[in-house]
């Protein structure tokens, strides 16, 4: 890194958004001031940082906040391009291919499957998680196509943008599981990207920022517990 | 994309898109040239189908055969393969591009999400909800207009760039809609450096070629609410005539047991 470049990172163990900008600093050797936001209790650096959304996460590259998980994926791949791995490819039609992917999935993937965690009604989580496999399916095919005769990842022999997109969300993918048996990767229904779940997961910068899944699963099943107490007393 | 040419560019689209309108000013703005297809989103070409197979929609860039959908995708891909060609569409600087981009995005993401709620919201009370967000984005443009311009005319300085583009695509939306509400979306009293943006990028040369005519917008969404209407009172109706029917059933023969 640069002398006298100074980074620092406001997020949050549970956000998968903040996961990625983790994943995508360790993977190209980046060293980063972590600060651990309290969702329910913003801190004012957080809120003057990002005053339009007040989300992480939130980098903070010499004092200048850059917001978005996907826009803050780009960003440290343009300002730090000799640092590294590069995340998005050289080929103008195969980076609008990634960012194509990297859209899809925030649309068509995650809204979906939070739906089914925290949607209020059972119809609701059932759609939002259909939506979800749905979009896996799409997504499957997307692997398929960009890891052609390569090392298996979106981005070819090494991981890129498409990849820390998603894996970002496999320790949710991973919690689910153990909470609901439900398998988002299914090796039955798309055996591609239950093979790059195992891939990722045994990458090194995975290792090191991927939240640990029990700590996940205790979390996600309070507030499962929380929110179900809240809607009881709504009606009663 | 170096050397002769730019290859072959075709856009696929519909004249009323702000997605397509998009992509067809940043075009403009670059001086590249390229054949545009409308499609019949009631009757989609075999194109657009296997061009775009996730989402079936316009606009689909298709530059030598490959095809890139997604505004925004297609804005910045434009912007990469002729970078040689016109105007930069996005600046330089790695955080002046972080910013043109989150405006991008929020255009989509929370300015446009909002007014589509505010018109086409379930409840009296989710187009209130939508109507409030839209006005509160709007503010927040023109805060990120002074932030971005530095004083010059434009988001992206002297001359029109990314999120110019962006929002650009949807400034003749909003001219209908206002003419049919009888209000001004960017208020010069409250929001007066969109005000003057927005002349100034309906007066250039480029945008100028491409946008659509106001009037020809408003008649298109007129037609469209009307036809809204006639779809939602039909139903309407056929669920009275099915009421109906039970009520003359339960008083005759056929139910004599």
């Amino acid at each position: 890194m640069a002398g006298g470049d100074e980074l620092k990172l406001l997020g949050s163990w549970l956000s998968p958004f903040a996961t990625r900008v983790k994943l995508a600093l360790a993977l190209k050797g980046l060293s980063y001031a972590e600060v651990e936001e309290d969702l329910c209790n913003k801190s004012e650096l957080l809120l003057r940082s990002n005053p339009v959304h007040k989300k992480v996460p939130v980098l903070i590259h010499n004092g200048v906040p850059v917001c978005e998980s996907v826009i803050i994926m780009q960003y440290i791949d343009e300002a730090f391009a000799g640092a590294g791995p590069s995340l998005l490819p050289l080929d103008p039609h195969e980076r609008a291919v990634a960012r194509f992917w990297a859209s899809y999935i925030d649309e068509k993937l995650v809204i979906p499957w939070v739906r089914s965690f925290r949607g209020t009604t059972e119809e609701e989580k059932s759609e939002g998680l259909k939506q979800a496999f749905a979009a896996v399916e799409n997504l499957e095919g997307a692997l398929r196509e960009c890891s052609k005769g390569k090392g298996g990842f979106f981005g070819g022999d090494g991981i890129g943008l498409v990849d820390i997109t998603l894996g970002s969300l496999l320790t949710w993918a991973h919690a689910a599981e153990v909470m609901s048996g439900t398998r988002i990767f299914d090796p039955a229904r798309t055996p591609l990207l239950a093979a790059w779940m195992v891939r990722f997961d045994e990458l090194d910068v995975a290792k090191a920022v991927l939240p640990d899944v029990g700590r996940m699963v205790e979390f996600k099943t309070k507030q499962a517990r929380a929110l179900a107490a809240a809607r009881a007393s709504d009606s009663k | 994309m170096a050397g002769g040419g730019n290859g072959e560019v075709k856009l696929l689209g519909t004249w009323s898109s702000p997605f397509v309108l998009r992509v067809r000013l940043a075009l403009s703005l670059k001086g590249v040239s390229y054949e545009y297809v409308e499609e019949d989103l009631k009757s989609k070409s075999q194109l657009l189908l296997e061009s775009n197979p996730v989402y079936t929609k316009v606009p689909v860039l298709i530059h030598d055969g490959k095809p890139v959908c997604e505004s925004l995708v297609i804005l910045q891909y434009i912007d990469e393969a002729f970078a040689g060609i016109g105007p930069s569409l996005l600046p330089e600087d790695p955080h002046d591009r972080a910013v043109a981009r989150f405006w991008a995005a929020y255009i989509d993401g929370t300015f446009l999400k909002a007014s589509g709620q505010a018109s086409s919201g379930k409840t009296e009370e989710e187009k209130a909800e939508g109507k409030k967000h839209a006005a509160a984005a709007v503010d927040n443009l023109e805060g990120a207009l002074k932030e971005c311009s530095k004083g010059k005319p434009f988001f992206g300085g002297d001359s029109p760039g990314y999120v110019d583009v962006v929002l650009g695509g949807v400034l003749v939306w909003l001219h209908a809609g206002d003419e049919m509400k009888g209000v001004k979306t960017f208020d010069p009293a409250t929001t007066p450096l969109l005000a003057v943006w927005a002349e100034s990028f309906d007066a250039l040369d480029a945008v100028e070629a491409v946008m659509p005519d106001v009037s020809k917008l408003v008649e298109f969404a007129m037609a469209w609410i009307a036809q809204a209407a006639a779809t939602a009172a039909a139903a309407a109706a056929a669920t009275k005539g099915v009421f109906g029917s039970r009520t003359k059933w339960n008083g005759t023969e056929p139910f004599r047991v």
